[in-house]
């Protein structure tokens, strides 16, 4: 690259169309925005508050102290009361309710027997998250201080919960979500970038000057890389500020972490663009591509629990080693050095499919 | 070096899968001179123009531009060389001065008389109004002249034009080709494609492309004396008439209607081409009016082009 001036003028121009395109300016800001609301507030596993009905058979003080401490545990709101387990189900398929408590007759009698269980829960488990929460309800204990005579059974385990103490998921979740947020907007910006060129009729006049295609290439991806970075800031501040989302590690490894990744994915796009046809292509590409990594990556399900087939395409996707890093780094305070691995991972896809763009993308129109 | 010209082609061609595009293309374009490329759409002209700037990989054949080998050493080539494509493919929302600035960095014109360059081009090709406007808002001829001043920012030795007036009013043609005679003035030599026949005879020499081929090569006047038909001129009150009582005839290559004349090109085979056609038009009882007349260019093309095509490139893309 004998020429820099070369270089300098596809990021100056680049840079420049970027301040004019509205729509790609507007998607800068707009997308982490969005995503962030979205995912921080509405998407949500830690399930509170859930509509249940009540059918107190037994209506002693002792029902009735259960039915308050079940209350309290915020798991489940009462808000209405049935008479028989008949009732109960009715409610339950109307979808009225996702739990219903039946209390038999014989409640009192029936909790001092410890093979027999003294309450019924009724739970609407098509929604797994549903399920499990109503679930967690076995394990409360009940104290009847009323009555000595009954002691608690000993505790099998005691759970004890790292890094994110209060269970809330937009913790687990905002990490994550830069991930995200970075593969759906840098893949789209690069991929359409150069198949925009093409459309257009630029790129014809472009290959046609002494232009080299790594000038070309790396001109158009040095403005996104910055792009990204103030996107990384933007989802950081506003997990931050409106989800308390910690910062245990250091920003530097965070930055660091997410630059890489901001190549990988820029690099990825420009894979696309040389692809891709036209613009709508490129978008579909780009789909195609970002479905399997929010999906397969772990940022919306665990890793672990997938099959052996999905783990393996999800090594592939740059977003399965920034999800590690980031919740690495940002949540438990691990050092980028000590998750070595992963940054590996990314060097390794940025630089083949950097090299596979420079190949495919050749100054002839044959 | 200085008597060698410019552009020498030999058996270029270009398939693209069934289709010849270029069929075994000879030329020999002399330095600053303008070289015209005359035909129909999809006769061949900008596939050739794109295979002498090494876009395209000729099928066959071999081209040498500026003394160097295309495609292979294309890339040193392109600092030489100014090209213009047919569509507009300079950039509509960057203003007139910024894409010129952005041309003038591409071809790593050195810093110290760049804005100079970028002023003159403005001055030259009569920008200097509109240099803040978005290069999409410019009208026809306006977009045209700032893509010749993009082409031409770096002095190149060599200008490509891919049918550079095809979307500009008569007057900004005029302007246009003042412009290029000023270029060849200073030394550069251009190659322009073209399907407008005012155009091709300003030019020094021209091609005239059909069906990938070249169907005929020389000056303008040259291929205008040794054209092989004789230019007949009937005048007559029923031209439609004697139009369909000349057609059909393999000794008359074409007619033409002009209001009430009709311009007939009769093969030279033919010796009294006069008596000729008026036998023919007594047969059918039509009074006319005959006399011969100095040929066109627009007669040597449609001489050119009405030859019979080879079976296997008589495909119209």
């Amino acid at each position: 690259m004998k020429c820099f001036t070369r270089l300098f003028a596809i990021i100056g121009k680049e840079a420049l169309q970027l301040r004019r395109d509205r729509l790609t300016f507007g998607m800068i800001f707009g997308i982490p925005m969005l995503q962030i609301i979205l995912f921080g507030f509405a998407i949500n596993t830690d399930v509170r508050h859930l509509r249940a009905a009540v059918a107190d058979q037994s209506t002693t003080q002792l029902s009735r102290q259960l039915i308050a401490d079940m209350q309290a545990t915020q798991v489940i709101d009462v808000v209405t009361q049935a008479n028989t387990g008949e009732e109960l189900k009715n409610l339950l398929d109307r979808g009225d309710v996702h739990v219903g408590v039946l209390i038999p007759a014989d409640f009192e009698r029936r909790i001092q027997q410890k093979d027999r269980a003294a309450v019924q829960l009724l739970v609407d488990g098509s929604d797994p998250i549903v399920l499990a929460t109503a679930r967690g309800l076995t394990g409360m204990q009940f104290l009847q201080h009323t009555d000595d005579s009954y002691n608690q059974a000993p505790r099998l385990f005691e759970v004890r919960n790292y890094y994110n103490p209060e269970r809330r998921s937009s913790v687990f979740v905002v990490p994550g979500l830069i991930g995200v947020i970075l593969t759906m907007t840098m893949v789209l910006f690069t991929a359409v970038a150069i198949v925009r060129e093409r459309e257009r009729g630029n790129l014809e006049l472009l290959i046609n000057t002494p232009i080299k295609t790594a000038e070309l290439m790396i001109g158009k991806i040095i403005p996104y890389v910055l792009i990204g970075l103030i996107q990384v800031s933007l989802i950081l501040f506003l997990g931050v500020k409106l989800f308390h989302v910690p910062v245990v590690g250091s920003l530097v490894d965070v930055y660091l972490a997410a630059l890489l990744f901001i190549f990988a994915n820029l690099t990825l796009g420009l894979v696309i663009s040389t692809l891709a046809k036209n613009q709508f292509q490129a978008m579909q590409m780009t789909f195609f591509f970002f479905l399997p990594s929010i999906l397969l990556s772990g940022f919306m399900f665990p890793f672990d629990g997938m099959p052996r087939i999905a783990q393996h395409i999800a090594e592939i996707l740059p977003l399965t080693h920034f999800v590690r890093l980031i919740r690495g780094i940002l949540l438990r305070g691990a050092e980028l050095v000590s998750l070595l691995p992963e940054v590996y991972a990314l060097c390794i896809f940025m630089v083949l499919t950097i090299m596979l763009a420079i190949f495919r993308f050749n100054k002839r129109l044959d | 070096m200085k008597n060698e010209p410019a552009i020498q082609a030999h058996g270029l061609t270009r398939r693209f899968g069934e289709l010849v595009a270029v069929d075994h293309v000879n030329l020999v374009i002399p330095k600053n001179t303008i070289y015209g490329f005359l035909g129909p759409n999809g006769s061949g002209k900008s596939t050739t123009i794109r295979m002498l700037c090494g876009l395209l990989t000729p099928t066959e054949g071999d081209a040498e531009v500026l003394g160097y080998r295309v495609p292979e050493q294309a890339e040193i080539l392109k600092q030489r060389i100014g090209y213009m494509t047919q569509k507009f493919s300079l950039y509509e929302d960057l203003s007139v001065r910024e894409n010129l600035e952005f041309m003038s960095r591409i071809y790593c014109i050195p810093r110290a008389i760049r804005k100079q360059r970028v002023e003159e081009a403005l001055a030259i090709y009569d920008l200097e109004n509109h240099v803040r406007q978005f290069a999409g808002t410019l009208s026809g001829g306006q977009k045209q002249r700032l893509a010749l001043a993009a082409a031409t920012l770096h002095k190149p030795d060599l200008l490509l034009l891919d049918e550079p007036t095809s979307a500009v009013d008569p007057r900004s043609r005029r302007n246009f080709w003042d412009n290029l005679f000023a270029l060849v003035d200073q030394g550069a030599t251009i190659l322009v494609s073209t399907h407008y026949m005012d155009e091709a005879e300003r030019c020094h020499r021209i091609a005239i492309l059909d069906h990938g081929q070249v169907a005929a090569e020389g000056t303008p006047t040259e291929l205008m004396k040794t054209m092989d038909s004789n230019v007949i001129e009937v005048e007559s009150q029923q031209p439609m008439q004697v139009r369909a009582a000349l057609e059909n005839y393999t000794d008359i290559n074409s007619v033409t209607q002009l209001g009430a004349l009709l311009r007939v090109l009769v093969n030279k085979s033919v010796a009294d081409p006069i008596d000729h056609i008026k036998d023919r038009l007594e047969q059918n009882k039509l009074v006319v009016n005959i006399n011969t007349t100095h040929p066109s260019l627009e007669d040597v093309f449609v001489t050119a082009t009405n030859k019979p095509t080879h079976p296997e490139t008589g495909v119209n893309p």
